[in-house]
């Protein structure tokens, strides 16, 4: 079969790093090919250079047989390359037709004719199925149908290469079959795709290629056909892996935190909790699943003191703290593990000493009389980097900025849980990850629980919910949608309850 | 009557530098960079266009006031393109920029009018523009009376920069990317559109309408550049660009509501009621109004999601 | 293994790796580009640089080397001075600093000082005490005047999310206005000035005026005496320092920590403002002996930023560029009477603080060198590790 794209030896350095280190890709027309790799193992350096983002440092590269350069995502339009980008590149207060048509108006003299660019727009959403409303802001979509815009905003350039960034890390099991329905469709039609992935279920269910990655360097290419998800696990990581939790039996205490009837409104007036209600008892993991945008980051929010309360209530160990400030829930044993580590839950500009007392600096013996005890601070610091493991360059004094994201989480998780809490709030604790950071994370967690600690987990993944959860909540917009034991439900069942279609 | 059609007419005249400045700076957040250089930047153009203008007016007559304040709104490019430089390439901090701009612009002024006029201020121009009735239009009841009695033509060339604006922002595709690369550049770079030099064309124009409405502030309210020429406007500028929400026609009503406070300002004296009232109370009137506008309109902002925040293109 | 790449760094550690050298030498740099482009403006407009050094020398050291040899070489009475006008930009270099590492950039300490002007004006005229606590009153009273000025910006900014640059400003026209209208109202004033102070208000020394030649230098010493030690330990040793800064790093990380970050924005502006208004207090109470209805601002507080950005806002630094620029402004005459239009003294303060607008690109520049020296000495490590040991070092992954 013909190859619209061909890598070799593509390399690239930056200041410390090897991103990419000879790496061989093709792409073969009409084919969808997995690129397959840890985070940081180089995929999205790759199709960057791929893209006309970066410039490779070595290597050459073919599309259709040709030997270009590409220097600009320009180039790479021109070429029939396009992108879907993994954070979306989308104008909030546009419409899916401007964004869409931005860089390629379509216009009437002087000025922009945004009919034109419509009829275009829903003539290609009709053509794949994309069901996408023009005239819509992009604010006021699903995160789904975002996607569907990126994906218009590729096929509008009229590429027939579409490189797809990790697509379905926002999406619902149904979506994401949605997704590649659409993906097989732009096969059917001549096109070539790359999926960038780092989930290996959808792998085997889509692609007809695997290209595996590790730490830079080309590992090798297979046949879906021929190949396992254990097989491509082991690749991916370089040792064998088990993603299975060990964990006993919950030994469930006590009611540490009880919600009841709570509804809360977001920055722009909307109710984004419409009256929720749930428990967490002590040595339990209560997992809280859903799609990106129902509910769950704002019932965090509340819970922890950050957002205001409309109606409703909030009861840590039995105490009332609706609307009690940040400062004395964090004193009645709630801990809180921040979806956005760097806007919440660290200070990078902050030493790691100083981002292990952001919570109780004011305490003895970090604080006495007001002052800053250096010498307390700093043994404590110790203490946490060693127990917790947290690597830094400059050890305690090196800034929270300069550490890796697993680093980085990792301290945050050492304070946290040295703060011997109650119950822990937990958003996303392992986004960003690579997989050993991840596995001692969820062990960390699995532990905690063991203590007897309540623990309410937030995660967009579902394979984290179902391994870590002893039973699960999910959300759908701004209410609970279901509850199931965690043994006993699959991805398929949360997955209806995720878009409310499901009664139990 | 009389008096509130007067003090109408005065208000415009005087609302004239605030719509053409906070235009200019509208351009420059919309595309993502904050200016509050504006200040200095008129403060150049005052200087060069009162500077102007007394070498001109002799030779050119009436042209010479459109000449000055053309060669102002250059001198404000060429200023603007300074914070241009550091807010855009260097990823410099734009508030810091703005400040030292506007730190040096009444010093490199009077410096330069040491120099060129052997004193701290530029020598008085005979005539700055001249207030005109516009024929015909002048003779609408009531409207003839507020918009085209005695009235200095630069209030419609504000005008008409405000019409423009909104054409060129919302109708062009230009518009459609400048204010793009306002709320998130990287989706504009990602397109393969170059965010720089958007962002350095908003902060040019800023410049551009900036060192113009500086040159109409001394040409129309002033016989000469001092230090204290622009005192302020330009920041009543920003403060009527967020009083506008970011949109032309706030941003039209916004100055318009600053110009007529400071009317009000020099009216007030004359009010009996006010007599015992000491004058630098009215002085200070349009400040705290702004203060007291920017209170009520701030909580609801509708700044561009990523103004201030330095872009760095990916290669 | 750690262990190992920890000493190595020490040892590599050169002025450019260190914070503190770091920020000395982008102030130095910005220092210099500073000078030189006054340099380059004053060759375009004829006027000789040579003469503008030469009153800068005077003014920082008292020495005329066109007079040596004779009496008038060296006179104490230029370094008074120069001390004497930096006292207040010491202080509003204070002001900014604080307000910056709050997160905030208190452009109003113009205002404020004409504030804090007023406060020590009103009591020295007003209180009738006969003692020289009356002067302790008074600073006390500029302080005070100073911060209430902040306080408005700082409530709006903290709980509106008014734009403090903004807000500061107006409140900067607004402080020269109503302080002259108050000053006039005072008995004897005239549209001038008002009566002259009495002495047990003032800040003045005889002592100290003597052992420089008859200068102006004051008791205002003693006030940057206490506050840059007081600055330092507030910021850096205390809990509510810790808050402070964290709230300027990073205003959601210290909400989610539990802290009150709107009473920390106000209190922030605040002691910004006292500063200021101190300043105010080193102005009214030492330079002047009464009361002046001001005609436009005098650039005290504008000046201030540049002192506290240059200084890095750390207190030693403010300290040595509040000196630089005190000197600067202090030989503005004697470079008008060299014919050199004293406004270049205003022109390189702003200079300096575009410079340091440009830090970014300045520290970048010097971090790139730095890092190259870093990675150099790496290379060597890694090809020592790889010598010693055949498989790659697993912890480089964590480091990045």
């Amino acid at each position: 079969m013909e190859n619209v794209v061909e890598m070799r030896g593509v390399s690239k350095f930056f200041p410390g790093i090897v991103a990419n280190d000879k790496v061989n890709f093709d792409l073969a027309k009409g084919e969808i090919h997995a690129l397959l790799g840890e985070n940081g193992a180089g995929k999205s350096t790759l199709m960057s250079i791929l893209f006309g983002i970066y410039r490779p440092d070595e290597g050459k590269i073919f599309v259709k047989g040709q030997e270009v350069e590409i220097t600009s995502p320009n180039k790479a339009h021109d070429l029939g390359i396009g992108m879907v980008h993994q954070h979306f590149k989308l104008v909030e207060n546009f419409t899916v037709t401007q964004n869409i048509m931005l860089g390629r108006e379509t216009t009437k003299g002087l000025f922009l004719d945004q009919d034109a660019a419509r009829k275009r727009v829903i003539a290609l959403s009709e053509q794949y199925g994309l069901n996408v409303d023009p005239d819509a802001k992009i604010e006021d979509v699903s995160v789904g149908m975002q996607q569907r815009v990126e994906i218009l905003k590729v096929l509008y350039r009229d590429a027939d290469i579409i490189i797809l960034d990790e697509p379905t890390a926002v999406l619902t099991p149904q979506e994401i079959d949605e997704l590649m329905a659409i993906l097989r469709n732009f096969c059917a039609e001549g096109k070539s795709v790359i999926l960038i992935t780092h989930k290996l279920k959808e792998i085997m269910a889509v692609a007809d290629r695997v290209t595996v990655l590790r730490r830079g360097k080309y590992i090798t290419t297979a046949q879906t056909s021929e190949t396992s998800e254990a097989d491509l696990a082991s690749l991916m990581v370089g040792r064998p892996v088990s993603f299975e939790i060990a964990k006993a039996p919950a030994k469930l205490g006590e009611t540490v935190l009880s919600v009841q009837d709570l509804k809360v409104r977001d920055a722009r007036g909307h109710l984004a909790l419409k009256g929720v209600n749930l428990e967490v008892k002590a040595g339990e993991i209560l997992g809280l699943a859903g799609v990106d945008g129902n509910g769950q980051s704002e019932l965090l929010e509340a819970i922890a003191g950050l957002s205001p309360v409309e109606a409703g209530q909030i009861q840590l160990l039995g105490q009332d703290i609706t609307n009690v400030p940040i400062r004395d829930r964090t004193e009645q044993g709630l801990a809180h593990i921040p979806a956005d580590r760097q806007k919440f839950g660290l200070v990078l500009q902050y030493s790691l000493a100083e981002n292990y007392i952001l919570t109780n600096y004011y305490q003895d013996p970090y604080s006495i009389r007001g002052f800053l005890q250096k010498a307390a601070i700093s043994h404590h610091a110790e203490e946490l980097s060693a127990q917790f493991d947290v690597r830094s360059g400059e050890g305690i004094r090196s800034l929270a900025g300069q550490l890796s994201g697993g680093n980085q989480q990792k301290a945050i998780i050492a304070r946290e849980f040295s703060s011997q809490p109650k119950l822990l709030l937990c958003a996303q604790p392992t986004r960003g990850l690579d997989v050993g950071a991840i596995e001692y994370i969820h062990n960390q967690l699995v532990k905690l629980r063991d203590q007897g600690v309540g623990i309410l987990l937030l995660s967009f993944e579902l394979d984290e919910i179902l391994s870590l959860s002893d039973r699960i909540v999910v959300m759908y917009g701004g209410q609970i949608s279901g509850e199931v034991q965690g043994d006993a439900t699959n991805e398929r069942e949360l997955g209806l309850m995720m878009v409310g279609s499901w009664e139990k | 009557m009389e008096l509130f059609s007067s003090m109408f007419v005065l208000a415009l005249i005087y609302s004239t530098p605030i719509i053409l400045a906070a235009t200019g700076v509208l351009y420059s957040e919309r595309s993502g960079v904050t200016n509050i250089a504006i200040e200095g930047v008129m403060v150049m153009g005052a200087f060069v266009a009162a500077t102007i203008l007394y070498y001109t007016e002799a030779s050119m007559g009436d042209f010479a006031p459109w000449l000055s304040i053309l060669l102002a709104g250059l001198a404000g490019i060429i200023y603007s393109s300074i914070h241009a430089f550091i807010s855009i390439d260097l990823e410099g901090d734009q508030t810091i920029s703005g400040t030292a701009l506007n730190m040096l612009a009444p010093a490199l002024g009077v410096y330069l009018c040491q120099i060129i006029f052997g004193q701290q201020r530029s020598q008085a121009f005979q005539r700055g523009f001249v207030k005109t009735t516009v024929p015909g239009l002048s003779e609408i009841p009531l409207i003839g009376r507020l918009f085209f009695s005695n009235i200095y033509p630069t209030f419609f060339l504000a005008l008409a920069v405000v019409i423009l604006t909104y054409i060129i922002l919302w109708k062009t595709p230009l518009g459609l990317r400048l204010r793009a690369a306002g709320e998130h550049p990287a989706a504009v770079d990602s397109l393969g559109i170059s965010v720089r030099k958007l962002r350095y064309g908003g902060v040019l124009t800023s410049g551009f309408l900036g060192g113009m409405a500086g040159g109409i502030m001394v040409l129309t309210q002033s016989t000469q550049f001092t230090a204290s020429s622009i005192h302020g406007m330009g920041f009543i500028s920003i403060a009527a660009l967020i009083f506008g929400r970011w949109n032309p026609w706030g941003v039209l009503g916004a100055s318009f509501f600053f110009g007529f406070s400071q009317i009000f300002g020099i009216y007030s004296r004359d009010v009996p009621l006010f007599a015992n009232i000491p004058q630098e109370v009215f002085q200070a009137l349009p400040y705290a109004l702004t203060v007291l506008a920017l209170l009520f309109f701030s909580r609801k902002s509708a700044a561009p999601k990523a103004v201030g925040i330095p872009y760095k293109a990916s290669n | 293994m750690a262990e190992v790449e920890l000493k190595k760094t020490k040892k590599h550690k050169s002025l450019a790796k260190s914070e503190n050298g770091r920020l000395i030498l982008t102030a130095l740099i910005a220092i210099v580009l500073a000078f030189l482009v006054a340099i380059l403006v004053m060759l375009a407009t004829g006027i000789k640089p040579g003469n503008f050094f030469s009153a800068l020398l005077r003014t920082f050291t008292g020495l005329d080397f066109s007079k040596a040899g004779t009496d008038a070489f060296f006179k104490p009475r230029y370094v008074g001075e120069f001390i004497q006008i930096s006292l207040p930009l010491i202080m509003t270099g204070l002001s900014l600093g604080f307000a910056y590492r709050c997160g905030l950039f208190n452009i109003g300490a113009e205002g404020q000082v004409i504030a804090g002007i007023l406060g020590a004006n009103l009591v020295a005229i007003l209180v009738p005490w006969q003692s020289k606590s009356l002067a302790v009153l008074a600073v006390l009273a500029a302080g005070l005047f100073g911060a209430l000025w902040a306080l408005i910006p700082g409530l709006l900014k903290a709980h509106l999310g008014v734009s403090e640059v903004v807000s500061t400003i107006m409140f900067n026209y607004m402080a020269i206005y109503l302080s002259n209208a108050v000053l006039k109202a005072l008995p004897g004033s005239n549209t001038q000035r008002t009566i002259d102070l009495p002495d047990q208000a003032m800040l003045t020394s005889p002592w100290l005026r003597e052992i420089t030649g008859n200068s102006r230098l004051h008791w205002g010493i003693l006030i940057i005496l206490i506050c840059i030690p007081l600055y330092n330990i507030l910021l850096n040793r205390t809990s509510f320092g810790y808050e402070i800064r964290a709230v300027g790093f990073n205003r959601d990380a210290a909400r989610y920590a539990g802290m009150k970050v709107k009473s920390r924005i106000v209190a922030s502006m605040m002691i910004s403002g006292l500063f200021a208004g101190l300043a105010g207090a080193c102005l009214a109470l030492g330079t002047f002996k009464y009361g002046r209805i001001l005609p436009g601002f005098e650039n005290y507080g504008f000046d201030g930023i540049a002192v506290g950005l240059l200084g890095g806002t750390k207190g030693v630094g403010i300290l040595l560029a509040g000196l630089l620029m005190g000197g600067l402004r202090s030989g503005q005459a004697l470079m008008q009477a060299q014919r050199v239009p004293l406004e270049i003294a205003q022109i390189v303060s702003a200079l300096i603080v575009l410079f340091v607008a440009m830090q970014k690109a300045i520290d970048f520049i010097l971090s790139r060198m730095a890092k190259k020296r870093r990675l150099e000495a790496q290379e060597m490590k890694t090809q020592e590790a790889a010598d010693n040991n055949p498989k790659p070092a697993k912890e480089e992954e964590g480091g990045k």
